[in-house]
């Protein structure tokens, strides 16, 4: 699994949406991913076979029920490996005050 | 059943044999799981706990052995050393071992939280200790993060 593949699985809108979906929500089954998204079937299978190859969505089984679930595993290697220890400090600072800015502007 | 909150997968360029070995051996934990050691005899029932390296009277997480075959499949119950006598407020932790062409593919799924539990410090830790697992077996270095004691989530 080498890093170029997980940024090419992440460079499209349509998968960043689907990734969404499952932080939002965890451990979904095609039915359930495919509910009021304005893409085929199809599309959103080819999205998700990305997804996983790039190790970035991890299926299993429950029963009849094929569940997908958001692997945060690569994203976290990622973020070792530019983030240093001494930095994630004052990148939180700033993440926060960002929130803390768009929230006040979002009301 | 209620279905699984969290399911991480990495692949990691090494043995079956050796994964297992590096879930179990504190030389290794110490490195990649926050500065602890797992420690039980991994028998099915035995109690297992996860303690300090430095200082076995801290233990964050203790539980029970569910099933133990090595080299593919390990299931421990999950949970606060306090709630050891109260089933109920333990969760599950599975360990799936699997050779993936010349690799391994290492499968954890963490499930059976009681209702309402806060996962996020769960999501927060896993994700961080099987990356610098996979590190640490490819390269012979852990990512720096996970070497120190966490101080864990305020109460």
């Amino acid at each position: 699994m080498d890093m170029a593949n997980v940024f090419k699985a992440l460079a499209d809108p349509n998968r960043m949406r689907l990734l969404d979906r499952l932080h939002a929500n965890n451990g979904q089954t095609l039915s359930e991913l495919c509910k009021d998204l304005d893409m085929s079937r199809q599309a959103i299978t080819k999205h998700l076979i990305l997804l996983e190859r790039a190790n970035l969505l991890v299926t299993i089984w429950r029963g009849r029920e094929k569940l997908h679930y958001l692997n945060p595993v690569p994203i976290a290697e990622i973020y070792e490996r530019w983030i240093g220890k001494y930095e994630r400090h004052q990148l939180r600072m700033l993440h926060d005050l960002k929130r803390a800015l768009e929230g006040e502007h979002h009301g | 059943m209620d279905k699984p909150k969290v399911v991480y997968v990495t692949y990691i360029n090494n043995t079956p044999e050796k994964v297992w070995n590096a879930l179990l051996d504190g030389e290794m934990t110490k490195l990649y799981w926050g500065h602890s050691r797992n420690v039980s005899d991994w028998k099915v029932g035995s109690p297992w706990r996860h303690e300090d390296y430095a200082d076995p009277s801290l233990v964050d997480v203790a539980g029970k052995v569910v099933e133990s075959s090595p080299p593919r499949r390990l299931v421990l119950t999950w949970g606060k050393p306090a709630d050891a006598g109260n089933p109920a407020k333990h969760s599950r932790v599975t360990f799936e071992i699997e050779p993936f062409f010349d690799a391994v593919k290492l499968t954890v799924i963490h499930d059976e939280f009681e209702p309402g539990f806060d996962i996020t410090a769960i999501a927060q830790g896993w994700p961080g200790i099987l990356s610098s697992l996979k590190t640490l077996m490819e390269t012979g270095r852990p990512m720096s993060m996970t070497t120190r004691r966490w101080a864990g989530p305020p109460n």
